[in-house]
């Protein structure tokens, strides 16, 4: 590199200074590459496109490998989304691939919720990731990275332009994954056709303001061939996984009746060209991109969105500590001020009860005062009316004695003249008494 | 018509040549779990690749992003002063990063109190760029009473890590934070013959759950080789017997082949270096070497200097691993305890869940 270059560099104040021999720091990449090598790599895509446009035919070419799975159903309730991990291993490289596929996308009679799904999904891993960064006790070294890296996005071969299911989840999807468009089944369209549907899908892309992934072009390495690749944007893929003898070799075809489509000949599909952008050129870059840009705006929203802000002027050491202290404070006493509100209440009602089974009491006493004075006029009554049967009773054998004592002396005194005069003053008792 | 498919010209990128004194990479391949992986859902595990895919290309890929940003290493080196750290520095690094005070003039005096002086250069070589930041510490060890001088060491230190995880913090990070924190720290022993100073010992006590600590012992051509073996295995039993660890710690060795490797290392360590950026004429070549009226000291002869040692495993092989402790132990040590100490809360998930809860 010039010299200009690495003054340039050293801006703020910092000396670039001429080295006199070989102190062999050149070898930093090596190591590093070599850390990596041992700690594996790790990568995820995202397929998604209405059921039945190839999507694991195309991984299964991609990957050269023979996926697990069978063809999903059409009647789908709702989009899912299935994903796979699988352990690839080339040379000395260790890949941890993960292929999630859109299950039931575009099958609903309403497809309003469609993209609710995909961008859950997309949202829920960049949420843990998040999470396991904000611990406290954390390994973010060892972690499993699952955080979408590419989302292939499969458009159906109509050769007309893009449907509006396919404008809606792109535009939903394009600030929080790398999307690569790709033509699905082009074998379907013509030569020509495919000039001009590409030309409508991109224009129709760029009216509606969806950000597709660009190739990088600033590293002079790959920016010729990243740029015109630029230009072949989407690209017209075809799958396959069945081998055709084409000359003397096997290669991955399609065969037809009126002629055989080679996956890996660039005259006839865009096949080659993705694998070599997506994995052979850019598959370090669409990492970085989903970690420093889409992975930070989430971060960004989702910290904001918890009411954090970035240190004032006055910079407080740690403010999104300290906010988070306030917060915590706050909701603490708003927690006692609910506690404080349910407490006075019970104690309310519970004065309310009192009150009332007081007056209940109250009634019951009077109650109980009234029929006891009841009781006792009646008993009293009654004593009276005994009393007076007493007296009567008294009277009566008082009555009886005296008669009974008048009697025995008449029977002395006389004989039958008594006894006229007996029946005479008995007779006139009788009246007397009665 | 079938057209004849043109034979697939891309080469395969070659797996890099690691230079000679590097251990090579696991000559055993790891085999694909069968079955479930781990952590797989669904229904994965080990596929068997039928043809070329080009995983491997991330390799070159990964080395031209990084080859790109460029590197950021910082050193530290600490010792009482004319023991030729400065010296030692620039000879590791063959250029002049580190400016030697060769002597005392009237006007400096000893300073009072340890001194933390920072000097940052940008060298590049094979395409490769380093940011490279030599921290002196002048004063260390020169006073009479030096109880305590490893504290403005261990400010520095926790300054640089606190710096990086505020930018971490930010709502709004930068793509790259800059990186001050000390990634390795030259700790410059005294060749007296005997065994390490009270103050060595107190350092590496204070200092070594903070920063990689590399013990060194300087001016090593004042000890004959026998000497310089008992020398280094008494320092090496004092440590042991202290509990030191210095880098490469074992707890952190992560497999078996990592550990034969830094056993090897640990067994000679601490190096007894020799540093000099003089060039002398000897056997017809041009080396850089002290001269004494009883012949020359070379620094590059593995007989009379662990001079290349010192180069080889700082420099050429584990450069990227001190980095990599540096960031992925001390740092998250650091920011766990800081995190903890600050009320122990933990972030967002426990007041969400509280949240929720009560809604």
């Amino acid at each position: 590199m010039a010299a200009t270059e690495i003054a340039r560099q050293a801006g703020e104040g910092v000396r670039a200074v001429p080295l006199s021999g070989h102190v062999g720091f050149d070898s930093m990449p090596d190591q590093l590459v070599n850390k990596s090598v041992n700690h594996g790599f790790c990568f995820n895509i995202l397929c998604v496109g209405e059921t039945g446009l190839g999507k694991s035919t195309l991984m299964d070419t991609l990957f050269n490998t023979k996926f697990e799975g069978e063809p999903t159903q059409h009647n789908q309730p709702g989009v899912q989304l299935k994903s796979n991990t699988y352990e690839l291993q080339e040379s000395n490289v260790r890949l941890k691939l993960t292929i999630v596929n859109t299950v039931g996308f575009g099958d609903q009679i309403n497809k309003e919720d469609s993209y609710k799904p995909i961008v859950e999904f997309i949202d829920t891993h960049f949420e843990a990731y998040l999470q396991e960064e904000l611990k406290i006790k954390r390994t973010l070294h060892s972690y499993h990275d699952s955080r979408i890296h590419a989302c292939l996005y499969f458009i159906a071969p109509t050769g007309h332009s893009l449907k509006s299911l396919d404008l809606v989840t792109m535009k939903k999807l394009d600030s929080k994954v790398n999307i690569i468009p790709i033509i699905a089944k082009s074998d379907a369209i013509s030569k020509s056709e495919l000039a001009k549907f590409k030309i409508k899908i991109t224009s129709e892309l760029v009216s509606n303001g969806v950000q597709i992934y660009q190739f990088p072009t600033d590293d002079e390495t790959v920016a010729e061939i990243n740029s015109t690749m630029n230009g072949h944007l989407p690209f017209a893929v075809v799958g396959s996984t069945e081998e055709v003898k084409i000359g003397n070799k096997m290669v991955k075809a399609r065969q037809y009746p009126w002629g055989t489509v080679q996956v890996e000949n660039e005259n006839h599909c865009d096949f080659v060209k993705l694998r070599e952008m997506l994995i052979r050129v850019n598959m370090e870059d669409l990492r970085e991109q989903t970690h420093t840009r889409h992975y930070e705006l989430y971060r960004r929203c989702k910290l904001e969105e918890m009411g954090f802000k970035d240190t004032d002027p006055d910079s407080k050491p740690f403010s999104l500590q300290e906010t988070y202290e306030a917060k915590r404070n706050e909701f603490m006493g708003e927690l006692q001020k609910k506690e404080e509100e349910m407490r006075q209440m019970f104690v309310q009602r519970v004065k309310e009860k009192e009150a009332e089974l007081k007056e209940a009491e109250k009634e019951l006493h009077e109650k109980f005062d009234r029929l006891k004075k009841l009781h006792q006029d009646e008993k009293k009554k009654l004593e009276d009316k005994k009393k007076a049967l007493d007296d009567e009773q008294n009277i009566f054998k008082q009555k009886k004695t005296a008669a009974e004592l008048l009697q025995s002396q008449a029977q002395q005194a006389g004989g039958s003249t008594t006894l006229k005069r007996d029946k005479e003053r008995k007779k006139n008792d009788g009246c007397d008494q009665s | 018509m079938s057209e004849i498919v043109p034979p697939e010209v891309r080469p395969k990128p070659a797996v890099p040549a690691k230079p000679s004194h590097v251990a090579p990479p696991a000559s055993v391949p790891h085999m694909p779990p069968h079955g479930p992986g781990a952590g797989s859902q669904g229904s994965g595990g080990g596929s068997t690749l039928l043809g070329y895919v080009g995983i491997d290309t991330i390799i070159e890929q990964m080395r031209k992003k990084t080859m790109k940003t460029g590197f950021d290493f910082n050193i530290m080196v600490v010792g009482q002063s004319g023991l030729g750290k400065s010296t030692l520095v620039n000879t590791l690094f063959k250029s002049q990063v580190s400016r030697r005070s060769s002597g005392w003039s009237r006007d400096d005096k000893i300073p009072k109190t340890v001194e933390i002086k920072s000097v940052s250069h940008v060298i590049e070589e094979g395409g490769v760029k380093m940011k490279l930041t030599v921290i002196d510490t002048p004063g260390f060890g020169d006073q009479i009473n030096n109880e305590n001088c490893w504290e403005p060491i261990s400010k520095y230190i926790n300054e640089q890590y606190e710096k990086f995880l505020k930018e971490e913090v930010n709502i709004a990070r930068k793509k790259r934070i800059p990186d001050t924190r000390v990634h390795c720290c030259l700790y410059f022993i005294s060749p007296t013959g005997h065994s390490l100073r009270q103050l060595d010992v107190e350092f590496m006590k204070h200092l070594g759950r903070a920063v990689n600590i590399i013990p060194v012992i300087a001016k090593a051509d004042t000890l004959t080789p026998e000497e310089k073996t008992e020398f280094k295995q008494r320092v090496r039993k004092e440590l042991e017997v202290c509990g030191i660890e210095f880098y490469p710690q074992k707890e952190f060795d992560e497999d078996m082949e990592d550990k034969s490797d830094n056993d090897k290392i640990r067994e000679a360590m601490p190096f007894a270096v020799v540093g000099s950026d003089k060039e002398y004429q000897v056997n017809g070549k041009r080396v850089l070497g002290r001269k004494t009226a009883w012949g020359i000291v070379e620094v590059e002869n593995p007989n009379h200097c662990e001079f290349s040692l010192l180069r080889d495993f700082l420099i050429r092989s584990h450069l990227q691993d001190l980095k990599e402790v540096t960031h992925n132990i001390h740092y998250e040590t650091y920011r766990a305890k800081r995190l903890n100490d600050n009320g122990g809360l933990h972030p967002i998930s426990s007041s969400s869940d509280t949240q929720e809860s009560n809604l």
